[in-house]
């Protein structure tokens, strides 16, 4: 009991140190539960994320468009490779891990069954949902955790180009006809509220958070990076010259932030349930993808083996 | 509803990013064999001119040094500090040494 007790402590006291844990480091159960829990929700949602942009790739309005989306859904796959790989460090298998998916035991981020009914969503997504994404990931790059810490490192970099590439489709949309101006508006309305509850839920319901937070999982609160995503959304929306669905945002020069209005997390909690309006669809097609592949993945392991019989 | 398969195995991927540099770790990736983990790794980490050069290596030919051991493994280096420059004396002035 004791030496357990010790081994907690100086677990503790190296991340207060600011050193950080590597794969064979001696460290509490709780810890690589949480790690393995929240690293392989951030790779099913890098991957089911590519299904809403996926959408659009065939019916992108020109080849420029197409080849800048098609380059960020293969970022997705490649963050979601990553992101297995730092879960599988802590001992999960990546068959383990993709059959939680595929089976709707594990979660991802709910933001991805939403659907993507235009092309100006392909600019909303990209502005709000990955604009929300770095600034969690971000915050991931300190994590106490090497190999999620150093994922995330590789994440940013790629990633910044993707908020940058739908910002400058809702500019486009914003300089055209009356027609177009209406549908960015239509998709940055649909899009605003999923992306501030993908920050989870406010700082006084989410249980887990202070745990996380002494362990430097987190670094940030969920109110506090939610914060300063309406800080910065409520900027550059200025520069579309559209508006953010929310009566109640404006800035309070004494807090020096925007305040804004309730979330309404019935709604999170239905989509967390099971109940968005893509959940079904969004698994089905993973599932699809998997099963289809299968003779794929035997073809190369049976490729594999013959070709070392004849070494 | 899934179909059985014996799961590729694990490789461990090291990049030079540029001629004259050395090849550094940058992560791992699974694949049935060596030819498939080079595509593999040329596909997820080299996507923007990060490298010119890959090796893949099976993550069960590597062998690391123990981290529960780390104090005593690395302690003959320890006390050895006449291993550097700084250790010795030498007359302010001297020129190119």
């Amino acid at each position: 009991m004791s030496t357990q007790v010790s081994l907690d402590e100086r677990f503790q006291a190296r991340i207060d140190a600011e050193q950080k844990i590597e794969p064979k480091d001696w460290m509490p159960e709780a810890y690589r539960k949480t790690l393995i829990r929240q690293i392989s929700q951030h790779a099913h949602s890098e991957v089911v994320g590519m299904l809403p942009e996926g959408n659009w790739i065939t019916r992108a309005p020109s080849l420029r468009r197409k080849v800048a989306l098609l380059a960020k859904v293969q970022d997705e796959a490649g963050h979601g490779l990553y992101l297995y790989s730092a879960a599988e460090t802590l001992g999960i298998t990546r068959e383990e891990l993709y059959n939680e998916l595929l089976s709707g035991k594990a979660k991802y981020s709910s933001i991805f069954n939403y659907p993507t009914l235009t092309w100006a969503d392909m600019g909303a997504v990209g502005w709000l949902v990955d604009g929300a994404a770095i600034m969690n990931q971000v915050a991931l790059c300190k994590c106490s955790y090497g190999p999620y810490a150093r994922a995330m490192v590789r994440v940013c970099k790629e990633e910044s180009f993707h908020q940058r590439q739908g910002f400058e489709i809702l500019l486009t949309l914003s300089k055209g006809t009356p027609e177009q101006r209406a549908m960015a508006q239509d998709a940055i309305n649909r899009w605003w509220w999923p992306s501030m509850m993908m920050f989870g839920p406010n700082d006084s319901d989410s249980p887990h958070s202070a745990q996380s937070m002494r362990w430097k999982i987190k670094r940030y609160s969920n109110d506090t990076l939610r914060q300063k995503f309406v800080d910065m959304a409520a900027e550059q929306i200025k520069v579309l010259n559209m508006t953010l669905p929310d009566p109640d945002l404006r800035w309070n020069e004494e807090r020096g932030h925007y305040d804004f209005g309730p979330i309404d997390w019935t709604e999170f909690n239905e989509v967390l349930k099971g109940n968005g309006p893509c959940n079904r669809e969004r698994l089905a097609a993973r599932r699809k993808a998997w099963e289809e592949g299968a003779w794929v993945r035997e073809a190369a392991m049976a490729h594999a083996a013959k070709r070392q019989q004849s070494v | 509803m899934m179909a059985n398969h014996s799961e590729f195995p694990l490789w461990e991927v090291f990049i030079r990013s540029h001629g004259g540099l050395n090849h550094k770790h940058v992560g791992s990736l699974h694949a049935a064999d060596a030819q498939m983990a080079l595509e593999h790794a040329r596909d997820v980490y080299t996507r923007r001119m990060e490298g010119v050069s890959i090796w893949v290596v099976p993550s069960t030919a590597i062998t690391a040094s123990d981290p529960a051991d780390t104090d005593p493994f690395f302690e003959p280096a320890k006390d050895k500090i006449y291993r550097h420059p700084t250790f010795y004396d030498i007359p302010e002035g001297l020129k190119h040494m």
